[in-house]
């Protein structure tokens, strides 16, 4: 990367950022101006994020170290673009432009600067994906919750406060959490910079070591509550179904950030050396009771939101265990089931509002919001709006389908692949070329239970929502709501036709991950531009 | 110095893990604050504790100068924490509004 395209690799932080500034100078009653700003901005990302995607994926591999202000690495801020980082940023740029189309049918209209909001949420989430550096972690994931809690507030009600209250409480706690681990990792090994730390990790004597992990633990358990491990997730599938359907849909890259940085730390920084393996088992074991808890939540839900918050949990518990497997093969496969679930969970997400809206509880829910909002005048108006989808109960009842294939695993979707791939590795067919112990075989049958869980939950909700639903009302279906819906399905349909490159450029990116030397060397030999002074720092 | 400086981080940090488990959303957003000063004491601590001498300024001997990282960390972490507190208050009192009971799960305590 040379020239104009290596300040590419800023811009996923520097365009929502502006969007959103812009965004507040527009007045609300302009809704149809404000939904031009942000999808434009939506898209300039997806756009940035597949060039970024296409370097990252060529020959050249790992070149992508931008170094903000010009110092050199330890020193300064640094930006860290790998096949991981690239592939999560184009994973949130897609899932954000659905969202967004998805919340321009009615739900934006709800409350005030709702794209101001999801504009920072994508700042702060894209900022965590391309940071070198545990302190601006700690500040973007910051930006990213401050504006996730006025995004889950959004539309408000009872529920939503109530819900809200609740998240923000845990994610405060959270916070003070992530400052302990990050003080503790500086007190030990002098340095907050993630290559740094990885080099000079091999080099801490032991009586600091155990603090140094320590720190890392604690730190740990910031990203497994994002994450939603076991027992610290109860917020989640309660926050998650609380939020209005764009929000949710978004929320899904959420808490897949919790499970990218674990990924992250845990391969750069206790891969090789005499910590490695640090916090294996509890992934492993977490994951499992995870698993364990999101298959019992699975199949007691009885509303569909719930349902869709407890497959969040499902799919964090599958990838923390596989990252406590730690195996090369396994990791890629796991990196395509990451991938894959979330799409799903995101189209499941906003496809719940559109078939609840039928519903007597769905509608209920929705005219207390609109109340509560004082826009109750407003809702004819909307209700008129863009074309209606035809046949809607058809189309609705083929997407909910997918969506139970691709959570449940069953061929031919993405969900599928991603799980055999998984599951073939574990058994031995993978680089662990061993008769699999006991726990894989656990953690195999803890698996296609989860399949199983979900097959039987979707069909119990499917049939009773589209062949003996009592009422009969056809909810009423806007083409802008479910063209993003199908969008997402239609990606992972993608993702199954190209399941080998897919697979490819997964396996490269994990071997990329388990030499952290190659990070390392990389963040280091980034040189500051010639001729440029460098800029002074400041608060 | 640095006992005097854990005693009052220990103090602090139990007596906000007592007042977040507690079923006011008053006593949860105070046990917030104190968890958070304790926390920006606890950044400052781990950067050395050291009295009366200047950050890095001039080509002075390091080992009598105080860290700056911790300092810049703290006033990055003073200023989040602000700003999510304010917001957390604001939640609060919605949450008051909606329910009319200031239980942290919004029911009205059994008589």
């Amino acid at each position: 990367m040379n020239g104009w395209s290596h300040h590419l690799l800023v811009a996923p932080i520097l365009i929502p950022l502006i969007a959103s500034a812009l965004l507040l100078f527009i007045d609300e009653r302009r809704r149809v101006a404000k939904a031009m700003v942000s999808l434009a901005s939506a898209i300039l990302l997806v756009v940035i994020a597949f060039i970024l995607f296409r370097i990252e994926s060529g020959p050249n591999g790992f070149e992508g170290v931008y170094l903000v202000g010009n110092w050199s690495a330890p020193f300064g801020i640094v930006l860290v673009l790998d096949g991981l980082s690239a592939m999560m940023l184009l994973l949130t740029a897609l899932l954000a432009v659905s969202a967004l189309v998805f919340s321009l049918a009615r739900w934006h209209a709800v409350g005030a600067h709702f794209h101001s909001m999801f504009q920072l949420l994508l700042m702060g989430v894209n900022g965590a994906f391309l940071t070198g550096d545990l302190f601006n972690l700690f500040v973007f994931f910051e930006v990213m919750l401050a504006a996730s809690y006025g995004l889950l507030l959004h539309g408000s009600g009872p529920l939503r406060v109530k819900a809200g209250m609740h998240y923000i409480a845990v994610n405060l706690v959270a916070a003070l959490l992530f400052l302990i681990g990050v003080s503790l990792i500086y007190g030990t090994a002098g340095t907050l910079n993630m290559a740094d730390l990885a080099a000079r990790i091999p080099e801490i004597e032991p009586d600091r070591r155990m603090l140094m992990e320590a720190g890392a633990g604690i730190l740990g358990v910031v990203f497994l509550i994002k994450a939603g491990m076991w027992p610290l997730c109860f917020w989640l599938p309660t926050a998650y179904s609380a939020a209005s359907a764009p929000v949710a849909g978004i929320f899904a890259i959420m808490s897949k950030l919790g499970i990218y940085v674990i990924l992250r730390l845990t391969m750069l920084l206790f891969g090789e050396g005499p910590s490695a393996g640090f916090g294996a088992p509890v992934l492993l074991y977490g994951g499992m009771a995870t698993l364990i808890f999101g298959i019992v939540g699975v199949l007691a839900s009885q509303a569909l939101g719930r349902l869709a918050g407890f497959s969040v949990l499902v799919s964090s518990g599958t990838l923390l265990m596989v990252l406590g497997i730690n195996d090369g093969a396994v990791s890629s496969g796991a990196l395509l089931y990451l991938v894959s679930s979330t799409l799903t969970i995101s189209a499941f997400f906003m496809l719940i509002e559109l078939v609840e809206r039928g519903q007597d509880a769905g509608a209920n829910v929705l005219a207390v919001t609109m109340e509560a909002y004082g826009e109750a005048d407003d809702e004819p108006e909307n209700e008129e709006e863009g074309v209606t989808m035809p046949g809607t109960m058809a189309v609705l009842g083929i997407c909910f389908a997918a969506c139970g294939i691709l959570l449940s695993g069953l061929p031919p979707l993405s969900g599928f692949v991603a799980k055999f791939a998984m599951l073939s590795a574990m058994m031995g067919t993978g680089s662990i070329g061993v008769p699999p112990t006991a726990a894989i075989w656990a953690l195999v049958v803890l698996v296609i239970l989860s399949g199983i869980a979900a097959l039987i939950s979707m069909t119990r909700v499917g049939i009773r929502t589209f062949w003996s639903s009592i009422e009969g009302t056809v909810p009423r279906v806007l083409v802008i709501e479910i063209v993003p819906v199908m969008f997402l399905l239609a990606l992972t349909l993608a993702l199954t036709v190209r399941a080998g490159p897919a697979m490819q450029y997964m396996d490269t990116t994990i071997r990329t991950l388990s030499k952290p030397s190659i990070y390392i060397d990389a963040v280091n030999n980034a040189l500051p531009i010639k001729g440029v002074k460098a800029g002074t720092e400041g608060e | 110095m640095e006992l005097v400086l854990s005693i009052a981080i220990g103090i602090m940090t139990s007596c906000g893990v007592w007042l977040i488990l507690r079923p006011r959303t008053y006593q949860v957003i105070i046990g917030l604050s104190l968890l958070s000063y304790a926390v920006n004491l606890f950044i400052f601590g781990v950067g050395g504790v050291k009295a009366n001498v200047p950050p890095i300024l001039g080509n002075d001997d390091p080992s009598i100068l105080a860290d700056p990282v911790p300092q810049a960390l703290v006033l990055t972490a003073i200023v989040i924490g602000f700003a999510t507190t304010a917001l957390f208050l604001v939640v609060l009192l919605a949450s008051r509004g909606l329910t009319g009971s200031d239980h942290v799960d919004g029911r009205n305590e059994p008589k």
